[in-house]
C-alpha cells in the first residue's frame, strides 16, 4: 500500500475523537473498579442497556440521544445503588468478593444480555438525530458529526466527575474511601454510603456512553463483550483510579487502534488493546499515572 | 479411597452409563450425552483454578476453542485420530494458559480474570484472521459415517468425550488429595500467609493454570468432529465461559464432586429446556441460576447437602450442644 499522508492525518483525528469516547466508556469503570476496588466486567453490559433504553426513547417519543441519556442518569443511579448494596450484603461483608463477587458480575453481565436478545433481538439498532449523518470538511481532513458530539461531550463529563471528585465533598470522600475507610469513619462518613454513591454515579455515566455509543455506531446486544478488554486496558493503562490517565489512555488505544485499523484492516483492531492490556501488566503494573 | 481404586469405579460406571445408552438405542441420547459430558470436563478443568485455587477463568471459551481450532489445522494437514488429537488440543491449551498466567498471575487475581476475558475477544481475532483454519467462514471437518468397533460415529465421539471426563474427575480428585491441593488451597484461603510461609504460591498457580487449561483444550479437540461445522462466532461464545463458571459454582467449588453435580443437573436441565422452551431462555436460566446461587447459597448444592447431614445428629442431640457450629461451612477434610 502507498502511504498516505492524508490517510496517516484521518486515521490520527479520528483515532483521537475515538479516544474520547473510550475515556467515557471507562469513566465508569475507571469509579468502580479503579477507585472502589469493584471488578464491575458487566459494566459494558450496562452501557448497552443504556443504548437501548436511549434507543427506545429515540424511536417512541424523538427525544435526543444525548438528552434522553440526561433524563435517565437517575435510573441508572438507583440501579446501581441497588446492586452495591447486593454486592455489598452478599459478598464484601462476608469477604468472598474475588471469586463469587466475580461470578456474580458476570452473570449480570449475561443476563442483561440475553434480557435484550430476549426483548430486542438481534438485530442492530440505530438512533436519529441532527448531527448523524454530516460531515465537515478541512481539506484532506474529514470530521464526522457523530462521532465529534460524542466525543466532546464525553470530555465535558470527564471533567465533571474529576471536578466532583477533587472539589465537593462526596467527591473527596470517594477518594479518600479507596485509601482508609477506617479514617473516613472516624470523620463520622459512612464508607458503605460513599462507596453506594460512588456505584451509583459509575452505573449512571454508563446511560451516557450509551447514548454515545449509539450515536457512533449501531448495536446490537451483544456489542459490549468487544468492549470489556479495551475498557479494563485503559482503566489499567491509565493508573488506577485516576481519570486525567484514563483520559490519555484512552486517546493512546484510540489512536493505536485507528492506526492499525486503517494500514492493517479492521479485523486487527480488537487485538491492540489486549496488546496493550498485557503490556501494561508485565511492565508497569501501576499505569501512566498510577498512585 | 486410592485414586487407582477410584478410576477403577469410574471406568466400571462409564462402560456401565456407555451400555445403558446403547441398550436405549436412540442415537439422540449420544448427541446430549457427548454435550454433557463435555461440560463435565469443562467445569472440573474451571474448578481446579476457580475453585482450589480462587483464581477466576472467564477465558473458558477460548481455552475450548484453542483445542477446536488445533484439531482443524492439524485435520487440514493430516487426519490424526482424535485420541492424539485430544493429546494435542491439551498440549496447545496448557502452553498457553502457562504463558498467560506468567504474564499475570503475579499480581492480583482481579487481573488475571480481565486478561482472560481479553484473551478470548484476541484469540478470536487471530482466528477470523487466519485463512488456513476457515477465517470468519467457518471450517467444515467430515466425519466418517461408522467407525468399526462402535458403530455409528457419534458412539466413538461419545466414547472419547467419557475417557476424557473420567480423567478429568480422576485428576481433579487426585490433585484434591495430594500435597499440590494443600497448596492450592492455601493460595485460595491466604495467599499473602501463604507466600510467607514459603509456598511457592506463583509455581503452584501456573501448575493449576497449565491443567486447567489442558483440560479444556482435551474437551474442545474432539468438537469439530462432533459440529461437523466449526464457525469462530460460536466456538468462541459466551455460552461455554457461563456453563463452565455457573456449573461449579452451583454444584460447589471444593470438592471434585461440585463441578460434577453441577455440570450433570445443569447440562442435563438446558439439553431439556433447548429442546422443549428456547436456547436463548435456556441461557437466561443458566445466568440467573448463577447469580442466585452465589447470593443464596455460596458453597452450592454440595455445601447445602453438607450442610443438612451436619444439621440432622443436631436434632438428636441438640439442647445440650450449646455453642453450635462456629462457621457453618467446612472443606470437608476436618472431621
Amino acid at each position: 500500500m502507498i502511504f498516505s499522508f492524508d490517510l496517516l492525518i484521518n486515521a490520527l483525528v479520528s483515532g483521537i475523537l475515538i479516544g474520547g469516547f473510550y475515556a467515557a466508556v471507562t469513566s465508569g469503570v475507571s469509579l468502580s473498579f479503579g477507585i472502589l476496588d469493584i471488578v464491575n466486567i458487566a459494566h459494558p453490559a450496562f452501557i448497552v442497556l443504556g443504548s437501548y433504553v436511549v434507543y427506545a426513547l429515540n424511536s417512541s417519543l424523538g427525544l435526543d440521544p444525548i438528552l434522553a441519556s440526561i433524563i435517565v442518569t437517575p435510573a441508572f443511579y438507583a440501579l446501581g445503588a441497588a446492586i452495591y448494596q447486593i454486592y455489598y450484603v452478599s459478598f464484601e461483608k462476608r469477604g468472598q468478593e474475588s471469586l463469587r463477587g466475580l461470578a456474580f458480575f458476570f452473570g449480570l453481565l449475561f443476563i442483561t444480555e440475553v434480557t435484550l436478545v430476549l426483548y430486542f433481538g438481534v438485530d442492530y439498532r440505530y438512533v436519529e438525530a441532527s448531527y448523524i449523518g454530516p460531515t465537515w470538511h478541512f481539506g484532506p481532513l474529514d470530521i464526522p458529526l457523530r462521532i465529534l458530539v460524542p466525543s466532546l461531550v464525553s470530555l465535558l463529563l470527564i471533567a465533571a466527575l474529576q471536578l466532583t471528585l477533587t472539589k465537593t465533598f462526596v467527591g473527596r470522600a470517594i477518594m479518600a474511601v479507596a485509601q482508609d475507610q477506617l479514617a473516613l469513619r472516624l470523620m463520622a462518613v459512612d464508607p458503605i454510603r460513599i462507596k453506594r454513591i460512588a456505584f451509583g454515579i459509575s452505573i449512571a455515566t454508563a446511560s451516557l456512553a450509551g447514548a454515545f455509543l449509539i450515536i457512533i455506531q449501531p448495536v446490537e446486544p451483544s456489542v459490549g463483550r468487544e468492549y470489556i478488554g479495551r475498557v479494563f486496558a485503559i482503566c489499567v493503562l491509565g493508573g488506577m483510579g485516576s481519570l486525567p490517565g484514563t483520559l490519555i489512555a484512552a486517546f493512546l488505544v484510540g489512536v493505536v487502534e485507528s492506526l492499525t485499523a486503517t494500514f492493517y484492516g479492521p479485523s486487527w483492531a480488537p487485538a491492540v488493546s489486549f496488546g496493550f492490556l498485557l503490556l501494561t501488566l508485565a511492565v508497569r503494573p501501576a499505569g501512566i499515572l498510577g498512585r | 479411597m486410592r485414586s487407582d481404586i477410584f478410576f477403577l469405579i469410574c471406568l466400571v460406571v462409564g462402560c456401565a452409563l456407555y451400555g445403558g445408552v446403547v441398550v436405549l438405542g436412540n442415537d439422540y441420547i449420544f448427541f446430549a450425552g457427548y454435550v454433557v459430558l463435555q461440560y463435565v470436563v469443562l467445569a472440573t478443568a474451571w474448578n481446579i483454578l476457580g475453585g482450589y485455587c480462587g483464581y477466576v477463568n472467564f477465558g473458558s471459551a477460548a481455552f475450548f476453542a484453542l483445542g477446536a481450532y488445533s484439531t482443524v489445522a492439524f485435520y487440514r494437514f493430516y487426519p490424526l485420530p482424535i485420541p492424539i488429537l485430544v493429546l494435542i488440543g491439551a498440549v496447545v491449551s496448557g502452553a498457553v494458559g502457562l504463558m498467560m498466567g506468567y504474564l499475570t498471575l503475579r499480581l492480583r487475581g482481579a487481573f488475571f480474570a480481565i486478561a482472560t476475558l481479553a484473551l478470548a475477544v484476541v484469540l478470536e481475532t487471530l482466528v477470523v484472521n487466519w485463512d488456513y483454519v476457515g477465517g470468519s467462514r467457518g471450517a467444515y471437518i467430515v466425519r466418517p459415517e461408522t467407525i468399526a468397533p462402535f458403530g455409528p460415529y457419534i458412539r466413538y465421539l461419545f466414547m472419547i468425550m467419557l475417557l476424557v471426563a473420567i480423567g478429568a474427575v480422576t485428576v481433579a480428585r487426585l490433585i484434591e488429595r495430594s500435597q499440590l491441593g494443600y497448596g492450592f488451597a492455601t493460595i485460595r484461603d491466604d495467599e499473602l500467609a501463604a507466600e510467607a510461609l514459603g509456598v511457592p504460591t506463583l509455581r503452584l498457580k501456573l501448575i493449576a493454570t497449565a491443567i486447567s487449561g489442558g483440560l479444556m483444550g482435551m474437551a474442545g479437540a474432539p468438537f469439530p468432529y462432533y459440529i461437523g461445522y466449526l464457525q469462530p462466532a460460536t466456538t468462541f461464545g459466551l455460552d461455554y465461559t457461563v456453563n463452565s463458571i455457573a456449573m461449579p459454582m452451583i454444584g460447589g467449588t471444593t470438592s471434585w464432586v461440585g463441578p460434577l453435580v453441577g455440570a450433570v443437573l445443569l447440562g442435563s436441565l438446558q439439553q431439556i429446556a433447548t429442546v422443549t422452551i428456547s436456547s436463548a431462555i435456556n441461557l437466561l436460566i443458566v445466568g440467573l441460576l448463577l447469580v442466585g446461587f452465589v447470593i443464596v447459597a455460596p458453597n452450592g448444592i454440595v455445601g447445602l447437602v453438607h450442610r443438612y447431614i451436619q444439621h440432622r445428629p443436631d436434632d438428636f442431640v441438640g439442647r445440650r450442644r450449646v455453642g453450635g457450629e462456629a462457621t457453618g461451612e467446612t472443606t470437608g477434610s476436618v472431621p
